[in-house]
């Protein structure tokens, strides 16, 4: 039988009803970023499970460079007031000021997020001291485990933002997987070492390698531009999928939108996903992520 | 229970594993209802939590929506849970949206706030209901019962509001017993089912 969520090491039970239980609603569904009331009407109206609010998509923050923040209070609270359906927000890696000031706000998820710039190089936000759920991006097992042990209620595999092209999130969902896979029937020693290896404590590891899966869901972000991207990453074991400048760069938003959420909820039809896939217009311009400076990546930020 | 019933799970958006777990738990074998022909056979169906608007569009695409009415008028066994409350109500606000009616209540969405005022509260249940009194319940982003008819019973209230309704075979919770342990509203709605079952076989 599947490994209950009930326990998880370092949560309280009540965390984990309401902080990883909000998360877990969000499985199956798209979260969409946006940058102003009306792109969240177009992404709610298309059936997004959530909005990200944000004054500039991945793509935009790219081209733009310069420091990248939290988005300005009124932005958030006109976004709320358009949908009834979650709004989330994102925070610099280590900004807990920009958390509270999110968690004041009522924000129903803050994203620690490597799109924006770190403003700690030691330390990720302590996230237990928050009643808001956060969701952290990871690029492999070790990532995500020191992510849940700060209090992450929900992990995405970071992909490279902002460039439409969905090869880092393949990398970073299979090395998650093959991550989790490596703890399989291991004994305590190894197990241990693993911990120490991951940093973190070895009841977390040891809960991983029982139930093969992460303790809190598993969604998958960066890079994600087609309805064949967003199955492809639920395929590979993704539970929900963050678009970020893949709709809203696109020729036609609200299309693209809509057949996003059909492949996700379609995603082991390709019939279904050839509908989906049909006549969308022309999606986000994409970049080469072989060819991108390591400076100018936003992956490896984060621990 | 015997082996030929099985309980379906809406699995479109949301929290659907879960309650596929808390089935199981009692016993029970589930099937994830994603298209028409998942809903043939089964002896009772779980409307999970998520997000109300996203399951109204997914029902759209998928073609599901006519077939998912036809068995909530069915007389077989539902449990609607959040989302799904939200689903089977006569009337929703807060956004106003297209609903069911198979439960003769108003809600309105997010009712209870948002995900900073979610968490769990202490549930005072009817002694003739069989549920623990208190009963732990686990709001998310509930909706929130603003009014009930005649031919709904209360079975849970939280602070004097009701939270856990019933109307014929159909069972409404704002909240999340999927997320409770030893899941009582759970093992009420098996118990629904297993006597729904009986019935279907004596008159077979």
């Amino acid at each position: 039988m599947r490994k209950s969520i009930i326990t998880v090491p370092g949560f309280t039970p009540e965390e984990v009803r309401s902080k990883i239980g909000f998360c877990e609603q969000l499985k199956g569904g798209v979260i969409m970023d946006v940058v102003d009331a009306e792109q969240a009407r177009i992404a709610e109206e298309a059936g997004a499970v959530a909005v990200m609010a944000l004054e500039r998509v991945p793509s935009d923050i790219r081209r733009d460079g310069g420091v990248a923040r939290m988005s300005d209070p009124a932005l958030i609270k006109a976004i709320q007031a358009a949908v009834s359906i979650p709004v989330m927000a994102k925070v610099r890696i280590g900004h807990f000021v920009e958390a509270q000031i999110l968690e004041a706000l009522e924000v129903d998820c803050v994203d620690e997020s490597e799109v924006l710039t770190p403003a700690d190089e030691e330390f990720h936000v302590e996230k237990r001291g928050f009643k808001t759920p956060f969701v952290c991006g990871c690029r492999d097992l070790g990532e995500a485990l020191r992510r849940i042990h700060e209090g992450a209620a929900m992990i995405r595999t970071k992909g490279e933002a902002g460039t439409g092209n969905v090869v880092e999130a393949v990398r970073h969902m299979r090395a998650l997987k093959s991550g989790i896979l490596a703890l399989r029937g291991l004994d305590e020693r190894a197990l241990a070492k693993k911990a120490t290896e991951y940093r973190v404590p070895v009841e977390l590891v040891a809960w991983v390698a029982e139930a093969q899966r992460l303790p809190v869901p598993n969604f998958s972000a960066g890079g994600i531009a087609t309805p064949a991207d967003a199955a492809l990453m639920m395929q590979l074991g993704a539970e929900a999928v963050f678009v970020g400048s893949g709709i809203f760069k696109s020729s036609d938003p609200a299309s693209r939108a809509r057949a996003i959420v059909k492949a996700v909820a379609n995603f082991e039809d390709p019939k279904a996903l050839a509908e989906a896939s049909t006549g969308l217009g022309v999606p986000m311009s994409g970049l080469d992520v072989r060819t991108m400076p390591e400076a100018e990546k936003f992956a490896p930020r984060g621990w | 229970m015997s082996r030929d019933v099985t309980v379906g799970v809406l699995a479109l958006q949301g929290d659907f594993a879960e309650h596929a777990d808390a089935l199981r738990a009692q016993g029970v074998a589930t099937r994830f209802v994603r298209r028409p022909r998942d809903l043939e056979g089964l002896s009772g169906l779980v409307l999970p939590g998520g997000e109300s608007s996203t399951m109204l569009k997914l029902l759209d695409i998928q073609e599901l929506e006519a077939p998912l009415i036809a068995f909530l008028r069915s007389g077989k066994p539902v449990l609607a849970t959040c989302a799904g409350l939200i689903l089977c109500a006569k009337k929703v606000v807060a956004p106003e949206q297209r609903s069911y009616a198979v439960l003769d209540v108003e809600v309105a969405r997010n009712g209870w706030g948002r995900q900073i005022a979610s968490g769990t509260f202490a549930l005072r249940t009817d002694a003739r209901s069989g549920l623990p009194n208190p009963l732990s319940g686990v709001f998310i982003r509930a909706p929130r019962i603003l009014a009930v008819g005649d031919a709904c019973k209360v079975l849970a209230t939280r602070d004097g509001e009701p939270v856990l309704v019933r109307q014929g075979n159909v069972l409404g919770a704002s909240f999340h017993p999927e997320l409770e342990s030893g899941h009582p509203v759970t093992r009420m709605f098996v118990e629904m089912v297993g006597a729904t079952e009986a019935k279907r076989v004596v008159v077979l």
